[in-house]
C-alpha cells in the first residue's frame, strides 16, 4: 500500500472547528431558539395530567379517522402509561413535533424551488442523497460540538436526517401536477405565485402530505438515536437499556416508540387524503356544501333543477 | 370566394413567419430552416415543431388548424397566447405583439383578450363548477359576488344549470368540457383558442358540442381558433381551415376550396375520405341553366329550346327573372298543336328549389323524389343554376367532372327532333302571330 490518503476527515474537522469559532454566536442563538421551542411544546404536553392529554389525542384521532382509531389510540396511550413511560413518551413526542415542524418548514420551500428550477433540482438532489444515506450517528458528532449536549443537537440531527423525503416528495408532487391544468392557469393570465398557490400546491397536497408523513416517521426513528447525545425521552431509555442490557426496559420503551409511531403515521396519512372519513372530514364537506348554497343564494338565480340520480347520497 | 360576410373585417390574431424549434440551439435550427434546409436535415440538431407559419384570423371567424399528431398544431396554438415562446416570428393579438412584451403585460393580454379551452378540460379538480367557470374572472380581479353571478349566467348558457356546486369529477366528459368552454366564455375575451377541445369526447357528444359551439359563436361573435386532427370536424366548424403537415401550413382556405382545389397531393389524399356531402354546398356544384325561357316567351320558343337542347323540360322564369317552374315537352307540344299561346296554364311547380348554401346531403332526398334537376335559387327566388342527379352523384363520389362533351344533364327528350320541327313548321304562321300578340 502506498501512503496515499485523502485528508477529507481532518478537513471537515477543521472546518467544523472554524465555524464553531467564527459563528459561535449564531449557534448559540439557534440553540436558544430550538431549546425554547422544545421547552414550550414539552410544557404543553407534560404539564397537564395524563388523562387530559389522552382525551385531546383521542378526540383528535376521532376527528381525523373515526371512533375505531380513537379507541385504539386511547388503548395505546394506556399501555404507555402502564409501562411507566408516559413522561418519556411526551418528551419524545415534543421532540418529534418540534423537529418535524422545522424539517417541514425547511423542506417544503426547498421542494418548491426544486420543482420550479431544474438547475436547483440538479444541485439539491445529490445533497439530499448525501443527507439521507450518511449514517445518522455521524450528524450527531458535529451537532454535539456546535450545540453541546442536550436536546438541540438531537433536533438538528433529526431535521437533517428527516427532511430529505419532504423535499423530494414536494418536488415530485408539484412536478406531477397535470401540465394542462397549469397551462390553464397561465392561459387565463394567472401569475406564477397564484398558480403555485391555487393550482400546484392544492393538487400536489396528497404527495406533499405523504412527504410530511415520511418526515415525521424518520424524525421518530432519529429521535431515538439522538437519545445518545442526551436528548432525553424514550431515546434515552433505549440507550440506557442497551448499556445495562435491560431487556424489560428496552422492550417497554421500544413499544412506546411503536405506539407513538403508529399514532403519528395514521394521523398524517389521513391528512393526505382529500376526504378523510372522520368527523373533521364530514365537517369540512358540510361547510363546503353550505358555502356553495350561500354563494348560490347571493348569486344569480338559485336553479337546482337536475340533480343526477344517486348524487345527493354522496354529500 | 374567401368570405361571404360583406362587412369590413378587422384582424383579431396575426401570426407572422412563426418558427418554433426544440433542441439545444433552437435559433441555429431556425437559421438553417430559413436558409432552405428541410426538417429532416436539421433533425440531428433538434425538432422543428412549427416552420414559417403565417396567417391572419379575422374577427368573428372560426379558423381551424388541422393536422395529424406531430404536425405542430398544438405548438402553434400555444404560441398564439404565449404559453410557449416563439423561436422566431411574431404573434399579434388585438394589436399587441405578444412576442415582444414582458411577462406581466403578456398576462394582461391573456386576461383580457385571449382565453383557451383544453383537450383534457384542465379544470381545477378541487373547485366546484361555478368556481371553475369564474376562474378567469377571479384572475381579472372581479369581486366574488359579481363573478359568481356572471358565472351562473354562463353556466346556464352552456347548458349546465343545476350543476354549479358539483365538483368536475362528478360530471361526464362532455359536461366537463362545457365547464371548460364556460370558463373561457366567462372570461369574455374576444379570442378563444380551442386545443382539440372535442377530441376526447365520444362522437355523439362531440357532434352536439360542435353544433352548440357554432350557435354560441353566432350569438356571441367570438373569434375562435380551433385545433383538430379530425377533418370532418374542421370542415363542419371552419370558416377557413389551415392544413398543417410536418410543421408547415400547406394550405389555407375555406372548406370548399380545400375540398375542391387541394394545394397538393397530401391535402388531396387527406380530404379524400371527408364526408363531401356535408361540406359541399349546392352553389359549389350547380351547373349553369341552359334550358330556360321566360314566361312570356310562349310555347313555340319553349319547344324550340327543348329541341335544340334535346331535353324534355325547360325552366321558366318570371319577368323579374325569378323562378316560376318548369314546362314539359308533351304539354308544350299539345299547346302548340292547339294554337294556344299562354304558357302559364301548363307551368308545373314540382321542380324542387333549394338555396345555394344547402349541403349536398340535403339534396339527395329531393333528387330521389323527382327526376327533374334541382333548381338553385337565391333568397329573392332568382334562378342561379341547376343540379341534375348526375352532377350530384359525381360531386358526392368525387368523380372528376366532365371535360368532354355535354353530359346528359336533363331528362332526355321524349319527342324526336323531326317531329318537333314538323309541328313547328305546320303551325309557324299563326304561332308567330300569336306570340306577337302575347307580347303586346
Amino acid at each position: 500500500m502506498t501512503d496515499f490518503r485523502l485528508p477529507l476527515g481532518s478537513l471537515i474537522e477543521s472546518f467544523v472547528d472554524y465555524i464553531t469559532d467564527t459563528f459561535g454566536f449564531l449557534f448559540g442563538f439557534i440553540r436558544a431558539l430550538f431549546d425554547g421551542a422544545y421547552e414550550s411544546v414539552e410544557f404543553l404536553l407534560g404539564a397537564p395530567p395524563f388523562w387530559a392529554i389522552m382525551l385531546v389525542l383521542g378526540i383528535l384521532a376521532f376527528g381525523i379517522r373515526g371512533w375505531k382509531f380513537a379507541v385504539g389510540t386511547v388503548i395505546g396511550l394506556v399501555v404507555i402509561l402502564g409501562v411507566d413511560q408516559w413522561e418519556n413518551a411526551m418528551d419524545t413526542l415534543a421532540l418529534v413535533l418540534v423537529a418535524s415542524v422545522l424539517a417541514i418548514v425547511i423542506s417544503v420551500p426547498i421542494g418548491i424551488l426544486a420543482a420550479k428550477s431544474t438547475l436547483a433540482s440538479n444541485i439539491i438532489r445529490p445533497v439530499l442523497d448525501f443527507m439521507q444515506t450518511m449514517p445518522a450517528f455521524v450528524y450527531l458528532i458535529p451537532a454535539l460540538i456546535l450545540f453541546r449536549v442536550g436536546v438541540v443537537p438531537g433536533i438538528v440531527a433529526t431535521i437533517i436526517f428527516a427532511m430529505a423525503p419532504g423535499v423530494r416528495l414536494t418536488e415530485l408532487g408539484i412536478r406531477s401536477v397535470d401540465q394542462e391544468v397549469v397551462e390553464a392557469g397561465q392561459a387565463f393570465g394567472a401569475s406564477p405565485w397564484r398558480i403555485l398557490r391555487q393550482i400546484q400546491l392544492p393538487l400536489a397536497t396528497p404527495t406533499i402530505m405523504a412527504g410530511v408523513n415520511q418526515v415525521i416517521m424518520l424524525s421518530l426513528s432519529m429521535v431515538v438515536i439522538s437519545g445518545m447525545v442526551g436528548a432525553g425521552g424514550l431515546g434515552a431509555q433505549v440507550v440506557a437499556s442497551l448499556n445495562r442490557i435491560d431487556i424489560a426496559l428496552g422492550f417497554e420503551a421500544g413499544l412506546a416508540v411503536v405506539i407513538l409511531a403508529i399514532f403519528l403515521d395514521r394521523i398524517t396519512a389521513s391528512l393526505g387524503g382529500s376526504d378523510s372519513r372522520g368527523l373533521f372530514g364530514s365537517l369540512r364537506r358540510a361547510l363546503r356544501a353550505r358555502r356553495a348554497t350561500d354563494a348560490m343564494a347571493c348569486g344569480a338565480e338559485p336553479i337546482r333543477a337536475t340533480q343526477p340520480a344517486g348524487e345527493p347520497a354522496r354529500v | 370566394m374567401t368570405d361571404s360576410i360583406p362587412r369590413p373585417e378587422s384582424i383579431a390574431v396575426k401570426a407572422d413567419h412563426l418558427y418554433k424549434a426544440f433542441g439545444r440551439r433552437p435559433h441555429e435550427i431556425v437559421k438553417k430552416l430559413k436558409a432552405g434546409k428541410s426538417r429532416a436535415e436539421i433533425s440531428s440538431l433538434g425538432t422543428a415543431a412549427v416552420i414559417d407559419a403565417s396567417f391572419e384570423v379575422k374577427t368573428g371567424e372560426i379558423f381551424v388548424v388541422m393536422g395529424l399528431s406531430g404536425s405542430g398544431k398544438s405548438t402553434l396554438i400555444r404560441m398564439l397566447n404565449g404559453l410557449w415562446e416563439t423561436t422566431s416570428g411574431s404573434v399579434t393579438v388585438g394589436g399587441t405583439d405578444i412576442t415582444r412584451v414582458p411577462a406581466k403585460e403578456l398576462r394582461d393580454v391573456r386576461r383580457k383578450s385571449i382565453s383557451m379551452v383544453f383537450q383534457h378540460f384542465a379544470l381545477l379538480p378541487h373547485r366546484t363548477v361555478i368556481d371553475n367557470v369564474a376562474y378567469g374572472l377571479e384572475i381579472q380581479g372581479m369581486g366574488r359576488t359579481e363573478r359568481l353571478a356572471k358565472a351562473q349566467t354562463i353556466i346556464d348558457l352552456v347548458g349546465l344549470a343545476g350543476w354549479a356546486d358539483n365538483l368536475p369529477s362528478e360530471l361526464s366528459g362532455g359536461m366537463q368540457q362545457r365547464v371548460g368552454l364556460g370558463r373561457a366564455l366567462a372570461a369574455d375575451t374576444d379570442v378563444l383558442l380551442m386545443d382539440e377541445a372535442f377530441s376526447a369526447l365520444d362522437p355523439l357528444i362531440r357532434r352536439e358540442m360542435q353544433e352548440q359551439l357554432i350557435e354560441l359563436q353566432a350569438a356571441l361573435g367570438k373569434t375562435i381558433i380551433f385545433i383538430t386532427h379530425d377533418l370532418n370536424e374542421a370542415m363542419f366548424l371552419g370558416d377557413r381551415i389551415a392544413v398543417m403537415r410536418d410543421g408547415r401550413i400547406v394550405q389555407i382556405g375555406t372548406p370548399e376550396e380545400i375540398l375542391t382545389d387541394p394545394a397538393n397531393d397530401y391535402v388531396a389524399q387527406f380530404v379524400q375520405d371527408v364526408d363531401r356531402a356535408r361540406v359541399l354546398t349546392a352553389a359549389s356544384v350547380m351547373e349553369p341553366v341552359r334550358s330556360v325561357i321566360t314566361k312570356t316567351a310562349g310555347p313555340r320558343a319553349a319547344l324550340r329550346t327543348m329541341r335544340d337542347l334535346q331535353t324534355s323540360v325547360t325552366f321558366v322564369l318570371n319577368r323579374d327573372r325569378s323562378f316560376a317552374g318548369i314546362v314539359r315537352d308533351r304539354d308544350v307540344l299539345k299547346m302548340v298543336k292547339a294554337g294556344e299561346t299562354d304558357l302559364r296554364s301548363i307551368i308545373r311547380d314540382d321542380a324542387k328549389a333549394v338555396l345555394p348554401e344547402t349541403a349536398l346531403v340535403d339534396l339527395v332526398e329531393p333528387s330521389v323524389e323527382s327526376e327533374l334537376p334541382i333548381a338553385v335559387v337565391d333568397e329573392k327566388n332568382r334562378l342561379l343554376g341547376v343540379i341534375p342527379r348526375v352532377t350530384l352523384l359525381a360531386a358526392i363520389g368525387n368523380v372528376t367532372t366532365n371535360t368532354g362533351p355535354l353530359p346528359v344533364v336533363m331528362p332526355p327528350a321524349t319527342i324526336s327532333i323531326s317531329q318537333i320541327t314538323d309541328i313547328l313548321g305546320d303551325t309557324a304562321d299563326d304561332v308567330l302571330f300569336n306570340t306577337e300578340g302575347a307580347r303586346a
